[in-house]
């Protein structure tokens, strides 16, 4: 006898940050209009487009890279309670203690309970995306401990009582004033006569950084990769206050999703290629943190890893949709997306914003919960294109957009249009209907909800004379063997009254295996 | 040759000149034009909003109707696009294995116009006179789904009296994107107004692309704002000569 244990859950409601309290277009609308942040975004994300075109040109293999990326990820995924299992093996094997937490409320009693058991009431954190997903300041909080941010950008973040709109660069929508005026409110100790001059910004930020770093004996971390046949944990950053933390506590927690364990060590040398070109344009990230399991006198005593699903088995459940747990957060969508370019990333509801989280974010909470995400790109492209691991977005895009509930009277548009344009002769009637309604009514402009945001901002075209159809029908003036040959459409191909009436094609030579009006009965014996 | 023409609902019914043009051209080129009228649409705009299964019927049509061409010809980088990398995806998603494959079968014989030029009928020349300033915007799925690359603007510094201009930031999204423009409308027309903005800076009269599509939504956006810019098919330039 089986047990049914139903599908993996989603990443459950009413904690972390996955899903936004708006759908994205309605989110949109405030960012749009706001033209400060969309010059602050355009400027930031053209700068680093920019830069990380520059130097994926130096490197003549850069889409030999991308495919060995790609075929990483696809392996492990499709081996990844394998590697897992090798992961912990290895972790406990070097002195680590391994946990496995289901969903958000386990991650965060799991950590919070581990931070409870040093008697700490303080923690610095290493910028983890992971940590952000599951809300773990907030539940670190409501149990008394304070979680202190150590990368620059989310402790602006942080003490502005704000949430991150970029994956790489959490605050890149505060100025330096804003900035000022965040230090001088919610950062303990600060110089009164903080100026906005970014080299003082930096200044004060360090010095509270390194006081926190010297007395805090908890860290919590997440991770960029975990190598299975080692143990090792990663972390990548720029500005070094990552080390601090995996370096100067008694105990460190990693958080990590479990879609970043790698098999080998030998994996790293192509994404340690791929991330920071393809992230921030650099050649080499400036500090690279590798640690295996715990060091006797040196570093952390204490190393425990937790496990995160929180909708990642779900996600792998989806042959599709798996794809986007390839992702290694670099963030090179978000910086060619043109819809996240003028909306920002407040505006996805969720830590993970642009064309990743549009595909990630609905999968983790299900699509339900963020049905308006798969349909915030236009479909362009550019994510594909620019994906280190060629995750193919669009196509994900679409596949989501097949599973989302739909709207009744979308739906019933939708299947009458598509019953229609499998039919040659309604076709070409509504060609006409439409036509005549067009000449009736509103020429061009104003359309009904929901259409009239489109003619809100431009013109609708004048409706031609005649269709092609009509025109092709009628013509007189093509060359003998084309006029032929345009007749071995068959019968009821042909459009209608305006074909028969001219004496058009519509004598059919009866090449066709299969009539039209075969292939549509064809259709409808099928449903 | 015999070329199956695929007009695209869109052309047929709202630009039918685009149509027409890619028609004339081929036949000016000495090949004959076939229009199969059981053709309708290639079910992109329901594939892409989400309703595979009301496009499988669609898919299924653009199979049976092309099947027994050689050489089918799309004035569409999109609708090539679609045809190409979805049509089999939705057949298959639906357990249709054996349209799955002649689908794929009939993708691969399905180009692009500036794909047909080029690489079928090997011609970059092909005749034409259009004098006036052009800029050419590659459409997204012309670029990117379908990879015309260079094609077209190849076939157009051929063109005799065209004055070709480099559109700025050419490669972004109009912000068309079918559904989206409706379903997103105020992000689709921050996205159009930066595009409209790059084409009024170029001093072009005219703006051409391989897509009735996104022509639609720019051309829409210029008549609004009264520039004075057209938007027309790279079919189109490429049909018109001295004497017509």
């Amino acid at each position: 006898m089986t047990t049914f244990l139903g599908m993996p859950a989603t990443a459950p409601r009413g904690v972390g940050h996955l899903r936004g309290d708006q759908t994205f277009p309605r989110a949109a609308r405030d960012a749009l209009q706001n033209s400060q942040l969309r010059r602050n975004l355009r400027h930031a994300t053209t700068t680093i487009r920019g830069k990380s075109g520059r130097v994926i040109a130096e490197l003549p293999d850069w889409q030999l890279l991308r495919d060995a990326g790609s075929g990483i990820k696809t392996d492990v995924m499709s081996r990844l309670p394998e590697l897992l299992e090798q992961l912990e093996e290895r972790v406990v094997a070097v002195g680590g203690v391994v946990h496995w937490a289901a969903d958000a409320n386990e991650a965060n009693t799991i950590v919070t309970e581990l931070v409870k058991a040093t008697g700490s009431d303080r923690v610095i954190k290493v910028k983890s995306m992971a940590t952000q997903e599951i809300g773990l300041n907030e539940a670190l909080e409501a149990a008394g401990i304070t979680p202190v941010e150590t990368d620059l950008a989310e402790l602006i973040v942080q003490l502005g009582d704000d949430k991150p709109s970029h994956i790489l660069v959490p605050a890149i929508h505060r100025n330096r004033s804003e900035i000022r005026e965040i230090f001088l409110r919610a950062m303990p100790g600060v110089d009164p006569a903080l100026t906005d001059d970014p080299p003082v910004l930096a200044a004060a930020a360090r010095r509270y950084l390194r006081e926190t770093f010297l007395s805090t004996r908890v860290a919590v971390s997440g991770a960029n990769f975990a190598i299975a046949e080692t143990g090792t944990l990663g972390v990548v950053e720029s500005e070094g206050n990552g080390r601090m933390c995996l370096t100067l506590p008694d105990t460190l927690i990693t958080v990590m999703g479990i879609e970043k364990v790698l098999p080998s060590w030998r994996d790293l040398e192509v994404f340690l290629q791929l991330l920071p070109r393809a992230s921030t344009g650099e050649r080499m990230n400036p500090y690279t943190t590798m640690w295996t399991g715990v060091t006797p006198g040196d570093g952390p005593q204490n190393f425990h890893l937790v496990l995160l699903d929180n909708g990642r088995s779900a996600v792998l459940a989806d042959t599709v949709g798996r794809s986007a747990l390839h992702c290694i957060r670099c963030s090179a969508c978000l910086n060619v997306c043109p819809v996240y370019e003028r909306t920002g990333g407040h505006s996805y509801g969720s830590v993970y914003p642009g064309p990743i989280g549009a595909v990630l974010s609905p999968q983790l909470t299900g699509v339900a919960d963020n049905a308006s995400l798969p349909f915030a790109s236009s479909l362009c492209g550019a994510c594909f294109d620019a994906c280190p691991v060629k995750i193919d977005i669009p196509s994900l895009l679409v596949h989501l957009r097949n599973q989302v509930p739909h709207a009744a009277v979308e739906k019933a548009a939708m299947a009458a249009a598509a019953r229609i344009m499998d039919s040659p002769r309604w076709y070409a009637s509504a060609q006409r209907a439409a036509k005549m309604a067009r000449i009736a009514g509103r020429r061009g402009r104003g359309l009904p909800p929901p259409l009239s945001g489109w003619t809100a901002g431009r013109d609708l075209p004048e409706f031609p004379k005649q269709t092609f159809r009509d025109w092709w029908a009628q013509r007189t003036d093509a060359p003998a063997a084309t006029r032929a040959s345009g007749s071995s459409g068959g019968p009821s191909g042909s459009s209608g009254g305006a074909a028969a009436a001219s004496g058009g094609p519509s004598a059919g030579s009866g090449d066709r295996s299969e009539a039209p009006d075969g292939t549509r009965s064809e259709r409808e014996d099928g449903r | 040759m015999r070329i199956a023409f695929f007009a695209t609902c869109l052309a047929d019914t709202l630009f039918p000149e685009a149509a027409k043009a890619t028609v004339r051209l081929l036949e000016r080129l000495g090949h004959e034009v076939v229009f199969p009228p059981e053709q309708t649409c290639c079910g992109q705009m329901h594939i892409n909003t989400g309703y595979q299964k009301e496009a499988l019927p669609l898919v299924k049509r653009y199979a049976t109707t092309f099947d027994r061409y050689d050489v089918i010809v799309v004035p569409s980088g999109s609708c090539a696009g679609s045809i190409r990398h979805q049509h089999s995806m939705v057949a298959s998603a639906y357990g249709e294995a054996g349209l799955a494959a002649r689908s794929e079968s009939v993708a691969a014989r399905t180009y692009e116009l500036s794909e047909l030029l080029i690489d079928v009928l090997k011609i970059e020349d092909v005749g034409a006179y259009y004098p006036h300033r052009v800029t050419y915007h590659p459409t997204c799925h012309s670029l990117r789904m379908t990879r015309v690359g260079d094609k077209p603007l190849r076939l157009l510094r051929q063109v005799r009296g065209l004055d070709l201009v480099e559109l700025p930031a050419a490669e972004q999204c109009c912000g068309f994107g079918g559904t989206f423009s409706i379903k997103n409308a105020e992000t689709s027309t921050a996205m159009l107004a930066d595009k409209m903005t790059n084409i009024v800076s170029t001093g072009a009269d005219v703006c051409t692309a391989g897509d009735t599509s996104c022509l639609m939504h720019i051309g829409g956006g210029l008549s609004r704002l009264k520039t004075g810019v057209r938007t027309v098919h790279l079919a189109e330039i490429l049909a018109s000569t001295e004497y017509a």
